[in-house]
């Protein structure tokens, strides 16, 4: 199984770092559930509907009013770093 | 009012008659024992009362309530058992917590976790392992690990929980006391850090099965704020309960009583259909075929709705922030030190199943499989009105016992993942002991939105046995 999957392409994929030890267990650890849910190559699954969702909904609406939300200040309060009425982040474009 | 050990919400609520400083005198008879317990149990990761007692009136005047940590309580910080969430305070209240408040509660505590109820045994906290109160050396089970022993330890009236794939019921089953998963949509989920949004549910940890249907009374209903929440009509729990089971049809299903089922529990599951026959009940022989897959499924779409859910944790607006000199590397820094080792797992594997040129045979095939549980409960509720199975299939383990190997650890949710895939309620309740003082579970799952009659069948066995009156020695 192992070689199906590239554990560094994963990890950028999800935006983790794995130290050189975690690599390797999290390498095997995967290698191992998803041999074990190969066995779902079993069962027939011709024709069958995939199930998103238990729930037996269509589409939700609801009116489009304007309803007090949260407090702007409150929602800011607590964030890692802020400016002004805003989340600030590391400088996103490098200056080449 | 000197030891809450025994008193269950109804009791509580007698003592307190709406009266402030009676809620006073039993909520610090709860921090006295808190204080006493905590320290060898670690039920919370906060536990405090409020400055002032001024209750409001309702069906929970005064009864402190604690919630897991992944509930959000506006003010307080909510931090889902992970390093990632450590200084969250929500700027908001949860649905369940704002209704639990609105009907009297107090709310005193937030319960120690699985991260991102990641795990079965509540060893993946980053606020450290919770011990069983039955025997410290053992796992309380998880992921509401937290909940379940502050309830059994008596560090608790009463708690909410969250099931994903059994976090509710299983711990509930390792601490012999009550735990109910709703049908999926008959709680809001507003406000509850999500996990797999398909599959997880709130529900309560009580000592009672009373005591459940009064917080389920109290939570059910639809919410405008959780699209998913259903319209279905709320009954009346509470003046439903009957102890009435004559001529009920329980079902057994076969494929429940497979290899890996431990045999003391495979006893009281035997014992248990035996008192419910002595009750006037009708034990059906039933068939779940795809039973042994579950695990499967499960571990597919629960992973692969997690890794997507666990995307929002970048340091960016709330939470933990390890500062770096560009954006990628904030995030990675922060989610490398703000994830521990089960939560990384999951998101690497849901990553994979959903990632490009394999989510057809994997995520598809996984939500195809998933079907398969729909229909099998379909088919047998077409001859039952309830069935009857393990919770778990073992006892408590050892602490430590599953940590290095997560697929032995996964297959103790084997019997109560079918509830969550299908959507259907499920209950778990005192079910016996094994020699050794073990507690066993035995879990009763319903039709869709017929809670009623899923908790009149476990009330029906809570009062023919003495299982949930036996109290760990602490």
């Amino acid at each position: 199984m192992s070689e199906k999957f590239n554990i560094d392409s994963l990890a950028d994929l999800a935006r983790i770092r794995l130290k050189k030890e975690e690599k390797a267990k999290l390498t095997n650890d995967l290698s191992k559930i998803l041999g074990y849910v190969e066995a779902l190559g079993q069962l027939n699954l011709e024709g069958i509907e995939p199930t998103t969702h238990v729930a037996k909904l269509e589409n939700v609406f609801r009116a489009d009013e304007v309803k007090p939300a949260l407090v702007r200040e409150e929602v800011l309060k607590h964030s890692p770093h802020r400016e002004g009425n805003f989340f600030k982040v590391p400088k996103v474009i490098d200056q080449a | 009012m000197t030891n809450p050990e025994p008193l269950t919400i109804q009791a509580a609520a007698r003592f307190i008659q709406g009266s402030s400083e009676k809620a006073r005198t039993v909520a610090e008879a709860l921090k006295k024992r808190v204080d006493q317990l905590d320290k060898s149990i670690n039920a919370y990761i906060q536990f405090q009362l409020p400055k002032t007692f001024e209750i409001k009136q309702g069906p929970l005047a005064g009864v402190p309530i604690s919630v897991k940590d992944n509930l959000c309580t506006h003010g307080w910080e909510t931090t889902c058992g992970s390093k990632v969430l450590k200084g969250f305070i929500p700027p908001y209240d949860a649905t369940v917590i704002r209704k639990l408040k609105e009907a009297g509660a107090v709310i005193v505590g937030k319960c120690n976790m699985d991260e991102f109820a990641f795990g079965s045994s509540n060893e993946s906290s980053a606020f450290g392992p919770v011990k069983n109160p039955w025997d410290l050396t053992r796992v309380p089970g998880g992921s509401s690990g937290g909940s379940a022993a502050a309830v059994s330890s008596g560090e608790a009236i009463a708690a909410l929980g969250s099931d994903t794939g059994g976090s509710i019921r299983q711990p509930a089953s390792f601490c012999s006391v009550v735990g109910l998963k709703p049908t999926y949509g008959r709680v809001s989920r507003y406000g509850l850090v999500a996990f797999g949004s398909s599959l997880d549910q709130i529900g309560p940890i009580t000592k009672t099965v009373e005591d459940a249907a009064l917080l389920l009374q109290v939570m059910a209903g639809h919410d405008p704020l959780d699209s998913t929440s259903a319209q279905e009509p709320v009954p009346h729990y509470t003046e439903k309960l009957s102890k009435q089971v004559n001529g009920l049809k329980i079902g057994l299903a076969k494929e429940h009583f497979a290899a890996g089922l431990d045999p003391d529990v495979e006893k009281a599951i035997r014992q248990a259909a035996k008192t419910y026959q002595d009750l006037g009940a009708k034990i059906v022989d039933i068939s779940l075929p795809h039973s042994r897959f579950a695990v499967h499924v499960y571990y597919i779409v629960a992973t692969a709705e997690a890794s997507s859910n666990l995307g929002r944790y970048d340091g960016v607006r709330y939470g933990l922030r390890v500062p770096s000199s560009n954006l990628t590397e904030m995030y990675i820094d922060t989610r490398d030190q703000g994830f521990g080792a089960e939560a990384k797992r999951r998101i690497l594997l849901g990553t994979f199943v959903l990632s490009a040129g394999y989510y057809d045979a994997y995520y598809l095939r996984g939500l195809k499989a998933r079907t398969f549980f729909r229909r099998d409960f379909e088919e047998a509720f077409k001859q039952v009105d309830v069935i009857l199975t393990p919770t778990a299939p073992t006892p408590p383990f050892k602490l430590g016992e599953k940590t290095g190997d997560p697929l032995a650890m996964y297959l103790s949710d084997l019997y109560t993942i079918p509830a969550n895939l299908a959507g259907n309620p499920a209950i778990s309740i005192p079910g016996g002991f094994t020699n050794r003082d073990l507690p066993i579970g035995i879990q009763l799952i319903g039709k869709p939105f017929d809670e009623a009659t899923l908790l009149s069948t476990a009330y029906a066995f809570e009062q023919a046995t003495d299982f949930h009156k036996k109290k760990p020695r602490i």
